[in-house]
Order: structure tokens, then sequence, then C-alpha cells
């Protein structure tokens, strides 16, 4: 990797722009979930279920981390570095919570008769959340591995470590922005 | 530095050339220092590239044997084939009082499903797409290798492991799956469904979860180099047409097996947790299944949603191949180099638009289906202006029929064949008696079967002394081509008059078809040229690994006096690819015969007065 930073003579890191690409990808998957859930929907056989009050605050949440995270990557390239460490924890353990309120909803979810196996609109909606779950998931490793190196490689602001925070950070908005979509779309198209 | 200075430097490079400042650092010389490294877990693309064609070349040769053995079936229902049992073991069943060996019928279609899977993904993606894409886009580009190595020798790896996991499969007690390579549930969706729906649907699913896998990270690193890693000069517009194929056809796999992996997952949870997505109103031995409230049909979107694009991810390199090798053979600029380009995006944008008419006879609404008609019919035009920028390349030019050469004009005689099917395939109405004929086998197999061939064997022949420094010999060469043309257009132009009079497509017998009867003899000829077309392509597999070794050394760096990048690099490979400087580009791809001159390398400056590019 290294060679291609040396002469890099573009506006875009190649890396960013790659993540770019593998979230285009991401994206055209749930996209063929949501059309996939429309055009079974339209077809019958479809029983509607409100949502447990759960996936409210972990939406909330997950837009909260977001936004801390985004604080956090601020107060970085400001060298301001407590404040960044801070926020950053802060994002880690929203995330976490984000997770343990999905898991918390969907047992709610089980408990009032919605099955995976069942009707199909409750399948679709343990598939949806579910691999956004899994998403979510490998964005927390990727922002353990920045808090490790927050606490651990000093407070010396590269602009290597600048990258590497950039993309972690622009994965987590994706999978906030990501889950947001999901969720407005799965109230809108009860 | 010892091993740069050993080769010689190209005069222009020096002196107008680019400086990375790339060999003042010793990265990469050490992960390439030992053999593993070198040749195994290699990060050099040049090696990848070699790797993609070697593993895609084995599973050529397997997928083609199994369409010989499913052939002889169709071809001499009567036969004994008990002198295949030692290989087959148990598939050849032998009735105990008449001796007589016959395929089994389980394992015809497991044959048929696997040699669409095989060759379709793991030959005409990886193999095709693979190999010439990480050959030549960095050494076209001017680049020093991929934007990410690592994950480049990744993306063979997962190949690898999709292979592994599918050649594994092949050897189940139960044998690999059998439902045909679009694994249409319910076949693909209930383990009980047929003898290999249950372990080898499920290793199918891993395999080709892994193999979408390497896809992604290949087509990621091939967008990202196209887009960020040109050299100083190479503007888009100054790309060659192979650059441009390759690129759309990234973004094509980029933008398309994602919807195959959201199909995946929803049939491993049908399979697996008892989901009904994909299931409905399902009867086995007159039990009524518990599954209901799913389609089928939504599967077949799904998978058609890449499917049809998957066909031009099989197709564009190898006409973006076939572009540059006719304009480097006829020595002439490429004709209409922009209608070119604009007919590839045309192309790519349209195969997101039809995938239903795959599906015209599936019990979509026919008003819908107008939709796909329409549009399907429209790729006949991008596809019309290539093939007539691709004759008139070859008006009036100084032709050189060597073998790739031959193999490109090849592949225009298929493409305009198959192409030309696909207008009638393309009409719903004439769909209602050409569907799952033979018609369809005969159409795609010339237009993306051996067409995407003729390409990949056009790019193998011509690239093959910047792969491996020596030529291949000419003279199998051209044995090979005849007999490969010839072969190809005697199996599957009868096809067409099989489908025409309704021969269904996957039937393991025709016995108890009165209507069907008198086609015998159609049959025994075209497998007897299966079993020809088969034995003509060992005499490439020969001529391929004997030339590495023995083939006629490459004296200079261009042999084919072409103007690309790639013929400015030394002969003997390096890390880096160039010596020193990065070359630096002044005029388009395609400067043959220009002003008096033969040709003009890219790298050339332009002399006073001259007009650049085009």
């Amino acid at each position: 990797m290294e060679q291609t930073i040396i002469h890099n003579r573009n506006k875009i890191h190649p890396q960013k722009f790659a993540l770019w690409a593998s979230l285009a990808s991401i994206l055209m998957m749930f996209g063929a979930f949501t059309s996939a859930y429309i055009v079974k929907q339209s077809a019958g056989n479809w029983l509607e279920f409100s949502l447990p009050a759960s996936f409210y605050f972990s939406t909330a949440l997950l837009v909260l981390s977001s936004i801390t995270l985004h604080i956090s990557q601020r107060s970085f390239v400001r060298q301001q570095i407590s404040k960044y460490k801070i926020f950053l924890g802060v994002s880690f353990l929203l995330g976490i919570l984000f997770v343990v309120l999905q898991y918390a909803g969907w047992t709610e979810l089980y408990d009032k008769g919605v099955d995976l196996k069942g009707n199909v609109s409750g399948s679709f909606f343990y598939l949806l959340s579910g691999i956004h779950a899994l998403h979510v998931l490998g964005g927390l490793a990727a922002l353990m591995v920045a808090v490790i190196h927050a606490f651990s490689l000093g407070n010396h602001v590269t602009p290597a470590r600048k990258h590497r925070f950039d993309l972690v950070v622009t994965y987590w908005h994706f999978v906030d922005a990501l889950w947001v979509y999901l969720f407005v779309f799965l109230i809108i198209s009860k | 530095m010892a091993n740069v200075t050993v080769h010689e430097e190209d005069v222009l490079i020096k002196d107008n050339g680019f400086d990375d400042h790339f060999h003042e650092h010793h990265h990469g010389d050490k992960y390439q220092s030992s053999f593993i490294f070198h040749y195994i877990f290699s990060m050099d693309h040049k090696i990848i590239a070699r790797q993609f064609l070697i593993t895609g070349m084995i599973w050529a040769i397997i997928g083609a044997a199994m369409s010989v053995v499913f052939r002889l079936q169709l071809g001499f229902p009567e036969e004994s084939l008990t002198w295949i049992k030692p290989f087959l073991g148990k598939w050849i069943v032998v009735d105990p009082t008449t001796g007589i060996g016959k395929l089994a019928p389980e394992f015809y279609y497991a044959l048929v499903t696997m040699h669409g899977t095989i060759i379709v993904f793991f030959v005409l993606t990886a193999g095709l797409s693979g190999t010439f894409s990480n050959l030549l886009i960095p050494l076209q580009l001017g680049a020093r290798d991929m934007a990410s190595p690592f994950m480049n020798m990744l993306s063979y790896w997962f190949f690898f492991l999709a292979g592994i996991i599918m050649f594994y499969s092949l050897f189940l007690s139960t044998g690999p799956f059998s439902g045909g390579w679009v694994a249409y549930p319910p076949l693909s969706a209930l383990p009980q469904a047929s003898s290999g729906s249950g372990t080898g649907m499920t290793l199918w699913l891993v395999s080709l979860t892994f193999f979408v896998v390497s896809v992604l990270l290949g087509g990621i690193n091939y967008i990202t180099t196209v887009l960020n890693l040109r050299t100083k000069g190479m503007s888009l517009w100054r790309m060659p047409l192979t650059i441009w194929a390759f690129f759309v056809t990234a973004i094509l796999g980029l933008l398309s097996f994602p919807v195959l992996v959201s199909g995946f997952f929803m049939l491993i949870f049908d399979r697996s947790l008892g989901t009904s997505f994909f299931l409905s109103d399902i009867f086995i031995a007159g039990q009524a299944l518990d599954r209901v409230g799913g389609s089928p049909i939504l599967y077949q979107h799904l998978f058609w949603f890449l499917g049809h694009p998957e066909v031009y991810i099989i197709i564009l390199p190898a006409m973006g191949i076939v572009s540059e090798v006719l304009s480097v053979h006829s020595r002439k600029p490429v004709f209409g180099y922009r209608a070119m380009v604009y007919s590839i995006m045309a192309i790519g944008f349209l195969s997101f638009i039809v995938w239903a008419h795959h599906m015209f006879m599936s019990g979509v609404n026919p008003f819908i289906s107008n939709f796909f008609v329409v549009f399907t019919l429209i790729i006949a035009v991008p596809s019309a202006v290539k093939v007539f920028n691709w004759i008139t390349t070859l008006y009036g030019g100084n032709l050189r029929l060597n073998t790739p050469m031959l193999f490109a004009i090849g592949f225009v005689s298929m493409f305009i064949s198959g192409g030309l099917t696909g207008i009638f395939l393309g009409n719903s109405a004439i769909d209602i008696q050409l569907h799952d004929t033979y018609f369809v086998v005969a159409h795609f197999h010339i237009v993306m079967g051996v067409a995407a061939f003729f390409g990949m064997f056009a790019g193998v022949y011509h690239w093959y002394p910047k792969m491996y420094g020596r030529f291949m010999n000419e003279t199998l060469g051209k044995i090979h081509f005849w007999g490969t043309i010839i072969t190809a257009y005697a199996i599957f132009w009868p096809m067409h008059y099989l489908g025409m009079a309704g021969v269904p497509r996957r039937y393991y017998s025709f016995d108890t078809f009165d209507a069907f009867r008198h086609f015998t003899e159609m049959n025994k000829f075209i497998t007897v040229f299966a079993i020809i077309a088969f034995f003509i392509q060992l005499v490439f597999v020969i001529n391929f690994f004997y030339s590495i070794w023995y083939g006629k050394k490459m004296k200079t760096k261009n042999p084919w006096q072409a103007t690309t990048l790639e013929w400015t690099t030394p002969i003997e490979p390096i890390h880096g690819n160039w010596p020193g400087k990065l070359p630096v580009v002044h005029r388009w791809a395609y400067d043959y015969n220009k002003d008096d001159r033969e040709y003009v390398q890219q790298h050339v400056p332009l002399n006073e007065g001259e007009v650049g590019d085009h």
C-alpha cells in the first residue's frame, strides 16, 4: 500500500475511494433486500405488526453515536486529545448499546409472536435488522481498533493516523445512515 | 537497487518520465525474495494475473470434460458407458444382466449444473476478467501495481478457496448441486428436494459467496486503480479500450454481485432457519409443506439482476481485448474510439434494466414484459456500433493474420452470429416457443461462451510474450483456431434447429418423445464435434505450458509494434513494472500509421505542429 501513498497526486486517497466503492456495493445489497420487501409485500399474504419501542431508542442512540464520533474526529484534527478520547469512547459504548437494544427489540418482538419462521413480513424484519447488525459489529471492531490506537499511540496527530481514523468514521456514518434508511423504510412501508 | 540497474531503461522514459522515487525505497523487495512469497502469496499484479489464468484453465478443462460426458449421454443414449466407470464410479449405473452402463440421471443434472457454474463464474468471470484486469490495468495505465496489492492477493485466494469448496462438492456421496446453475428454489431451497440439494447445495452457496467476495475485492481494486493511479498524461480519454472495458466490467460487478448475495442470504435463511421467502404451496411426495407465503419468482428477480449484468461482465473484457488486438494487428487506429467507449457505457447501463427477459415465461406480468423487451432490443444498438467499428477497423488495414488476430476476428464472427439470435429471444412473444429450448442454449453458448473464450484466447496469444517473455507456437495456435471455430459452429449451429422445433434443454433423454425422435442423428453429430472440440483445446493447453519453457524468446520489448505502455516495460518483468521513472503519456493509444510513421507509442511526445489525440 505504501507505494501508492507516496506518488499519489489525487485529491481523494485511494483507500478512501476504495471504501466508498465498497459502501456502494453494500448499499446495493440492502437496496436488493428492500426491493424484494416491496415486491413481496405487494404480492399479499403480509402480516403487519408495530415495532417495539426499543428500536426507536436504538435508532436514537446510533444517530447520537455518529454525532459524538464526529465531535471526536473534529477534536482529533484540532489536537484536543482528551476530548477526542472521551468522545471516541462514548461513541464506542453507544455502538455497543445499539446492538444490545436491537437484541432486546428482537426478543420483545419474538414474545409478541412475530417469529422468524412465521409470516414473511417478520422474516424480512429479522433479515434486514440482523444483517445490518452484522455490519454494525464490523464497525464496532474498527472502532475498537481506533480506541486502542487512541490510548496506545500517544498524542501525535500524524497524517497516517488522521487518514485511518477518517476511514473508520466514514464507515460508521454509513452504517448509521443505512439504519436510518432501513428504519424509516420499515415504518413507511407498513 | 542492484536488481534495477540490470534492466535497460527506455531513453524516452529516462528523459521525460515522471519520477515517483519508487525505487529509492526498498518496499516490496522483501516479500518477493522467497519462492512462497514470489509465486504463491504474491502481491505482484503480474503474478496474480497468471494465477488467475492458470486456475481458470484448470477449471475450464474440468468444465469442458463434464460437457463431454453429458453430451455422450445426449448423443449416444444407447451406448454403454461402462468404460468411464473407473472415473465416475457409482454415477455409472451398470445393468447387471446386459452389462450396459448408463449415466445416472441425477448425475447428468449435476454435470449440467456444474458445467454452467464453473464456466460462467470460475472461467469466464475470474479467469477472463481476473487475468487481464490484473495484468493490463497497471501496465497499460503506467502504475506500479494495483491500488491495494494486498486486497488483490486476497481476491485471488478467495477465488481459490471458492474453487476448493466447489471441487470438494464434486466428490460428495450425494453428488454436487444438480438444480441448474441458476439455483432456482424450491430445488435449491429445500434440502430434501433432490440428492444434490442437501450438502451439495450448501457447499455451492458457500463457494459462490466466497467467489463474490473475490469479485468485489478485485473490482474495488480495479476501479480505484483506474481512477486514481493513472500515470501523468494518461487522461481517461487516452486509455486503451481494454481498460475502459475492464473498468465498466468492474463497476457492473460491484453493483450487481451484492444483489446476488442478498438472494443467497435469503436462500440460506430458507434452507437453514425455516423462513419462507421463496417457498409456498409445495407438495413433497403428496404431503403439503407447512412453508407458505413466499414467492420463488422473487429469487429469480434477484438472481437475474446479477445474472444479466453477469453476461456483460463476461463479454465486455473480451470486447476490450478484441478492440485492442484488432487495432494492433490491422496497423490502424481503432475506428470510432469514442463511440466504442460510449457503447461500452451504454451496454453497461442497459444491462441493469433488462433482467426480466430471462423470466418472460415465469408468470411475469406481460405488460411489464414489454418494458423489458424494448430495453433488451435497444442493447442491439450499442452492440451493432461495436461490431461496425471492429469491421471498419479491419477495412483497409495492413492485416497480420497471426493467431491473436484470427481469434479476434473469430470473436467478431461469433458475436454477430450469437447476437442476432438474441434479437429473436428478446421478444416475449417468440419466447413462448423458444424459451428453455436448445435455441437458448445455442444463443448464449455462441455469444457469451465461445465468443468470450475467443476474446480470452486472443488476449492470451497476444499478451503471452508480456506474461512469460516467450511466444506461443504459431502453427499450433492456428490449428487451435481453425479447429475451434469449425467445431464450435458445428456444435451450436444445429442446436438452433433443435430449439426451433421445441426440443427442451436440460432433458436427460428424449426416448419417450415422438416429436424429437428424428433428431437422434443431429445429436450424434453435435456430440462428435463436442469431443473433437475438447481435444483441440488440449492443443492450446500443451502449447501454453510448452511455450512457458521452450517457446520462442521475445528479443525486443515491443514485438507487435504496439503503442500501449505495457510494451515499454523490460522484457524480464520486475517489481514496480518500470525501472527508474514512470512513462509520461502524450497521446491516445491508437496512433498507427500517423503522418507517415508506422506507429507511435503513447509516451512519445508530440512533434512540433503535430495534432494530438484524435
